[in-house]
Formats: structure tokens, C-alpha cells, sequence
């Protein structure tokens, strides 16, 4: 052990402006996180609104209620339950993330109200590879989702889809494809129970 | 220390003779991707600026403290630093740019053309040098990016900035906003900042 002192005392001598360095800008990264977060959270939540007519056709963006539920894995989650003009419940708008193949990707998934059909997928954040994964925030590539039903759970195929649950992978991208997949299938699974308690009624006033 | 360029020496080289992207060829993926327009080039090249800028002077500040087996690692631990807070600015207060650029942000990260100026000149000499070799590097890739830009946008939209400058009747080239026009964009006007650079070094010596 004595004989190890030297080297350990050799390592921090070696590594102590990395190691003040990290903390130094872990702080200032903390501090930029916790100074921005909100700003950039309200921008992702400008922007759901502004795809909530596009997920659930009809839906009327300022009838829209938020609900924060219990998923089966014992989260709390934030849905939006839309609403057509007259107060008519449309659907259901559900925020979800998983990993990609470069890092995490968001989706909001689009539901009809009786949660039997997937009425819309689109790609809030994503990094995937430019050119090959990124693809999936493309139309061609969201649209494969809409009118898919929530059950069973959907499944990538390479070649032209035969089944109503199939969805068609990007070329070069089958990655980005299965998990964009499996975050919808996720998502959908873990809210339904919860949500099929709170379907129907008239929006608020 | 004496053969060290000065301070004037590295701003002007940054901008023509040392050029990023005309004369070192570094930062080629931002380069060939973000150029469809010059809101996005624009951008790019300020969020590469600030980074620039701003790991020169901390890797200029801690240069006497270095050891050459870490310096790698510290610099790269400061320009991620400050590229994570230059996505999170992005993204809080151009969040459409922000969406647009995608991970290109995050991949200034591994743009050669920061690292080498933390080791070729930031970690060497002094702090007024490193920010003006930072700030004469970053004009000199905002003018390639601007320039490549320039001639993808208005021949491929025919606009300057969103703005039309060709008129409704222009057919709008879209080969030109798509990947293969931002190689022969890049090919091209490398062609022509080599044959001028021959020219006037030419000029030069005859003259």
C-alpha cells in the first residue's frame, strides 16, 4: 500500500485541472441548464400546440386541456386531450421519448379518443445521423403512422407493409425507424388504461 | 517565442491567407451542410465563433498549467462546454434555427478547426493573441460559409436571406440547396480562391 502512494499522489498532481475544470464547467453548465430549461420547455410546448390540429384532425388548439396522469410504470406524464371547436372530445396527444440511434428522440403521438387508432406521429427533437436517421422527422416517414391502430403493438418491416400494424423502415435507417417504433408502442401501452378513464366529456369552458 | 505570428499577424491570416475552409480545408461537414441558405450559415458560423472564441481564451488563460499528455482532453472538455451552451442558447432563443440546424450544433464539437487553434496558437501564446487568431479564424469561416451560401441560396431559391433578388420568373435550381450543389459550390469556389491565391503570389514575385 505504501508503495502505491506515490503513483495515486502522482495521478491527482497529473489530472487536478481536469478535475477543477470539469466542476467548473459542470456549474456553469447547471447554471445555463437552469436558466434556459424553462424557456426551451415552453417552446416545446408552443410548438405541441401547434401540431395538435395536425396529430388529431379537427382538434381546435385553444379547447385543449392538459392532464398530468399515471402511466402503468408509475410516472406522471403530461397528455393533451383535445377537443373540437364545439367541445367535442376528439382525441389525445401523448409526449414521448426513448433513445435513438445518436441520442434521445421526443415524439408526440396522436390518438383517437377511444384509443383503438394512432391518428398521427411527428418528431419534436431528435439527432440522429444527417441524411440517413434524421429522415424520420420527414413527412413521408411521420405519415406512416397515422391511421395505424393502437394495437397490436406496431412493428418494422423492410419491405412493403402487408399488415395494418406494420410501419415501413427508412432506407439506411432501420435504427431510427425501431426506435421511433418502440417509443410509440411504449408510450401508447403505458398510458392506455389511464387514459380509457378519462375519455369522453365535453371541454371545459 | 519571437517566430510566433503576432496578434495582427493571426487575425488577418484567419480571414484570406489561412482560411478555414479555403486554404485548410477544416470544418468541411458544416461547411457542405448547413449552406442551403444564409440564415442557417449565418448562424452556424456565429455559434463557431463563440465557441472559438471562447476556448481560446480559457485554454490561452490555463496554457502555463497544460500537460502535453492532457491537453487533448482539455481542450476538448472546454469546447464541449461551450458548444452544449451555445445548442441551449439556440434552443431557447432561435428554437425554429435551432430545430433546423439539428445536430450540426452539437458537431462543433469535433470541428478541427477549434481544437487546432487551441493547440496551434491558444496554448502557445498570449491571451490578446489567441482572441484575435479566434476572432480573424471566425471571420474567415463566416466568410466561407457566407460565400458558399450566397451562391447556393440565390441560385437554388433565387433568394438572398428569404429576401427575392431573381425575381419570380427564376426557375430556382434545386440541385443547388441540395447536397450534391453544396460539393460543386465548394469545388468551384475552391478552384477559383486557389488559382487567385497562385495568381497573386505570382504577381509577387515577378512584380
Amino acid at each position: 500500500m505504501p508503495e502505491n502512494m506515490p503513483e495515486k499522489k502522482s495521478y491527482i498532481g497529473q489530472a487536478w485541472l481536469v478535475i477543477v475544470l470539469a466542476f467548473c464547467f459542470g456549474g456553469a453548465l447547471a447554471f445555463v441548464q437552469t436558466t434556459l430549461g424553462p424557456k426551451i420547455a415552453e417552446n416545446k410546448r408552443n410548438e405541441t400546440y401547434s401540431v395538435i390540429p395536425t396529430l388529431v384532425p379537427g382538434a381546435a388548439t385553444d379547447r385543449t386541456e392538459e392532464l398530468v396522469v399515471e402511466g402503468a410504470d408509475g410516472r406522471d406524464v403530461r397528455v393533451y386531450k383535445a377537443f373540437s371547436v364545439t367541445g367535442e372530445h376528439l382525441g389525445w396527444v401523448l409526449p414521448a421519448r426513448g433513445q435513438g440511434f445518436a441520442d434521445v428522440i421526443e415524439v408526440l403521438i396522436g390518438q383517437d379518443a377511444g384509443l383503438e387508432t394512432i391518428t398521427g406521429m411527428y418528431v419534436l427533437a431528435q439527432k440522429e445521423t444527417p441524411g440517413l436517421g434524421d429522415f424520420i422527422r420527414g413527412e413521408d416517414f411521420q405519415s406512416r403512422f397515422a391511421g395505424r391502430p393502437a394495437q397490436p403493438p406496431l412493428e418494422v418491416v423492410k419491405t412493403e407493409p402487408v399488415e395494418a400494424n406494420q410501419i415501413l423502415a427508412l432506407t439506411g435507417a432501420t435504427i431510427s425507424s425501431e426506435s421511433v417504433t418502440t417509443i410509440v408502442n411504449t408510450a401508447v401501452a403505458n398510458l392506455r388504461d389511464v387514459l380509457a378513464t378519462h375519455s369522453g366529456s365535453h371541454a371545459p369552458e | 517565442m519571437s517566430d510566433q505570428p503576432t496578434a495582427a499577424e493571426r487575425f488577418l491570416n484567419g480571414i484570406l491567407p489561412e482560411n478555414p475552409v479555403y486554404r485548410q480545408l477544416l470544418g468541411m461537414c458544416p461547411t457542405l451542410a448547413v449552406t442551403n441558405g444564409m440564415k442557417p450559415a449565418i448562424t452556424m458560423a456565429g455559434a463557431t465563433a463563440f465557441v472559438l472564441i471562447m476556448s481560446n481564451i480559457i485554454v490561452s488563460l490555463i496554457r502555463g498549467l497544460l500537460k502535453p499528455h492532457l491537453r487533448i482532453l482539455v481542450f476538448t472538455l472546454t469546447i464541449a462546454t461551450f458548444v452544449t451552451i451555445a445548442d441551449r442558447f439556440l434552443a431557447a432563443y432561435m428554437y425554429d434555427m435551432s430545430k433546423q440546424l439539428g445536430p450540426y450544433v452539437p458537431l462543433i464539437i469535433v470541428n478541427c478547426l477549434i481544437i487546432s487553434r487551441a493547440e496551434i496558437c491558444a496554448s502557445k501564446q498570449s491571451l490578446g493573441t489567441a482572441v484575435a487568431d479566434a476572432v480573424g479564424m471566425s471571420l474567415g469561416f463566416a466568410l466561407a460559409l457566407a460565400s458558399i451560401a450566397t451562391v447556393r441560396e440565390i441560385l437554388g431559391s433565387g433568394t438572398w436571406f428569404g429576401i427575392n433578388v431573381l425575381g419570380t420568373g427564376w426557375p430556382a435550381w434545386g440541385i443547388m440547396v441540395l447536397p450534391p450543389g453544396a460539393f460543386l459550390t465548394l469545388g468551384l469556389l475552391l478552384g477559383g480562391a486557389e488559382w487567385f491565391g497562385k495568381r497573386r503570389s505570382s504577381r509577387a514575385q515577378t512584380g
